[in-house]
């Protein structure tokens, strides 16, 4: 049997007192699509940083490919195709959206080091670039400065910046977070469009969304796993609908 | 709208959309480049009386083209850049004092790489803090190898200076004459190769992570990238670039000032680079030419108060333009950059 792409056992992290991810055991296998619904400050963040290194576990261990990473740095586990965006982007508000997406794929094919051939012919960096920003419809900005976009394209290009690592486990932190419902639909159409074998992990807050998109799904409330299951369970679930869903419509 | 399709980055070719020109045009020369590149040979026949001033100014840009590799574009910020300096002037001026080798390119060579070396010895301590701590660190490392040359009398002369230092001719061909011609092509020479080869790096792949971090490097790690690997990188190649500024120190006036690794050194040289307009190469040249000109007339007028003076110039030009006097061309360059993507 193949191990799990992405598993924790008995993850906790603590920040002072204060309980953030408690006991948490995930197991995702591979083209798996998984949501992780909660409440806000339930600890699904917090989780998403554990995985990737971003934090460092109080105790318990993650797992990739079968392998121990916990105490892998977060560029070693890109580079063994675990990629995530962040709920609030970060990126980076001087370089124009080519140049962020060129970036990114310059490091994905391992040339980010080189420091004598400018960026600018470095065709096969350009191309893919250029493919992923036409992808994410922001061809008609590829040449403005991030800062000077709304927060709903600067989105697009935080998801820009995962794609281009080319992941086989992409970890989506609520990816249509501060970007208008009518676009939202169009992104979930590009998520659901993503390569059958990648595995993926989304946070989101739009039910609707997260029953048409996972085809697992696990709540996490106040740092803990309450369920895991399928949609239809946990959709059913009278524990869901006290703890969360009736949190979650007014969103 | 067509929904997006992320999945198509797999498929191979060029987009049909996405104009590849503006990246590609930025690797090359403008005209405006060539033109500047001029100056140096118009300030030849110009000012033949002062080569030795223009001598400094080429010196002095290279040390600015080295703190805006680590500060302008890697956003490390430095009090203590004279260490490598002070350490590639040392370095240059034993190799000819102590161990009779006069050669001045075999010089620069030795130089930098004892540069490079003290920057792989003092990077770990440097990048480990951020911000303020990170300051403290690097005025520290300077403090610390001002007072060890000076305790080290006898080795490197201490406040008397390093002396007994003489130069082969250059190639074996130009020797270092009186008027400071050789000394003059040597440094501009060198200060071209020093500007390509910053100007190679800025804008690779690597120099563009160099960007990257500094406006955000808690996101590098996420693309993949190590940072502390990127910066200590720079840091090695900024010292070494440092080292040979401080080579040519020594080689041109055949003598070492323990002042090179004085701290109003590191101090001036952050002036000198904010001045001009850190991160962007010709800032550090502009700075410095403004710089070591300002203070060399200054200094003439009023030699006893010539500081004031040039503290007064310093901030009225910060204060009108902010990213220094190359911050000015900005807007101009934004309008063009747009006009020509519109085409
Ligand atoms: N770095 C931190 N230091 C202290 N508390 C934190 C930190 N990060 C998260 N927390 C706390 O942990 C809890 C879970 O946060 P988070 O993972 O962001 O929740 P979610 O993403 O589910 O909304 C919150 O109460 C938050 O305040
Ligand atoms: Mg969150």
């Amino acid at each position: 049997m193949t191990p799990p792409v992405l598993e924790t056992r008995d993850l906790v992290k603590t920040f002072g007192g204060f309980t953030a991810t408690d006991g948490v055991s995930l197991s995702i296998a591979k083209g798996a699509r998984h949501a992780l619904i909660g409440p806000n400050g339930a600890g699904k963040t917090t989780l998403v940083n554990l995985l990737t290194g971003f934090l460092t576990p109080t105790s318990g261990s993650v797992l990739l490919d079968g392998a121990d990473v916990t105490g892998l740095a977060q560029h070693k586990r890109v580079a063994r195709g675990l990629a995530r965006t962040f709920q609030i982007n970060r990126l980076f508000a001087d370089l124009t959206v080519l140049e962020s997406v060129a970036l990114a794929v310059a490091e994905q094919m391992g040339v980010g080091r080189r420091f004598w051939r400018p960026i600018g012919r470095h065709g096969e960096v350009l191309d893919a670039a250029a493919r992923l920003v036409e992808d994410l419809h922001l061809a008609d900005v590829a040449h403005r400065r991030t800062r000077d976009l709304a927060y709903g394209k600067q989105r697009l290009i935080e998801i820009a910046l995962a794609l281009a690592a080319r992941p086989r486990v992409l970890l989506l932190d609520e990816p249509a977070a501060g970007v208008p419902t009518s676009e939202s639909r169009e992104l979930f159409a590009a998520l659901a469009a993503l390569p059958a074998d990648m595995t993926i992990l989304l946070i989101e807050h739009d039910m609707d969304l997260v029953f048409r998109f996972a085809d697992r799904i696990s709540v996490l409330v106040s740092g803990a796993v309450l369920l895991e299951d399928t949609p239809e369970v946990v959709a059913g679930h009278p524990l869901v609908r006290e703890v969360y869903l009736g949190e979650a419509h007014h969103v | 709208m067509t929904p997006l399709t992320p999945t198509s980055s797999d498929r191979a070719g060029p987009a049909a959309t996405v104009d590849l020109a503006p990246l590609r045009r930025a690797a090359r020369p403008r005209a405006l480049e060539f033109a500047f590149w001029l100056l140096p040979v118009a300030a030849w026949f110009l000012f033949p009386e002062n080569l030795a001033l223009l001598t400094q100014i080429a010196i002095t840009a290279i040390f600015a083209l080295s703190l805006d590799l680590v500060l302008g574009y890697a956003g490390i910020v430095t009090l203590g850049h004279a260490a490598f300096f002070g350490v590639g002037a040392y370095a240059a001026g034993m190799l000819s004092a102590k161990l009779g080798i006069g050669d001045p390119l075999l010089g620069l060579v030795f130089a930098a790489a004892v540069s490079a070396l003290a920057g792989a010895i003092t990077s770990p301590f440097v990048l480990r803090g951020t911000g303020l701590t990170r300051l403290m660190v690097t005025i520290g490392i300077g403090m610390m190898l001002f007072e060890a040359a000076n305790k080290a009398n006898d080795f490197t002369g201490g406040v008397d200076g390093l002396q007994g230092i003489e130069m082969t001719p250059l190639l074996g061909l130009w020797s270092f004459d009186l008027w400071g011609k050789t000394a003059y092509v040597y440094a501009v020479a060198v200060l071209f190769v020093v500007f390509l080869v910053a100007r190679h790096v800025v804008g690779s792949p690597f120099g563009l992570s160099l960007r990257a971090i500094h406006m955000n490097a808690a996101r590098m790690p996420a693309l993949g990238v190590s940072v502390d690997a990127r910066l200590t990188a720079a840091w090695i190649a900024a010292a070494a670039i440092a080292g040979i500024a401080g080579a040519l120190l020594t080689q041109t006036t055949q003598f070492v000032s323990i002042d090179v690794l004085g701290f109003g050194r590191s101090a001036e040289i952050l002036l000198i680079l904010i001045l001009g307009g850190a991160g962007r190469l010709y800032g550090a040249l502009v700075g410095a030419i403004v710089f070591v000109t300002l203070h060399h007339l200054l200094a003439d007028v009023d030699p006893e108060y010539w500081q004031l003076w040039i503290g007064l110039v310093l901030i009225g030009i910060v204060l009108f333009a902010r990213n220094g006097l190359m911050g000015v061309v900005d807007p101009f360059e934004r309008l063009l950059a747009r006009k020509e993507t519109k085409r």
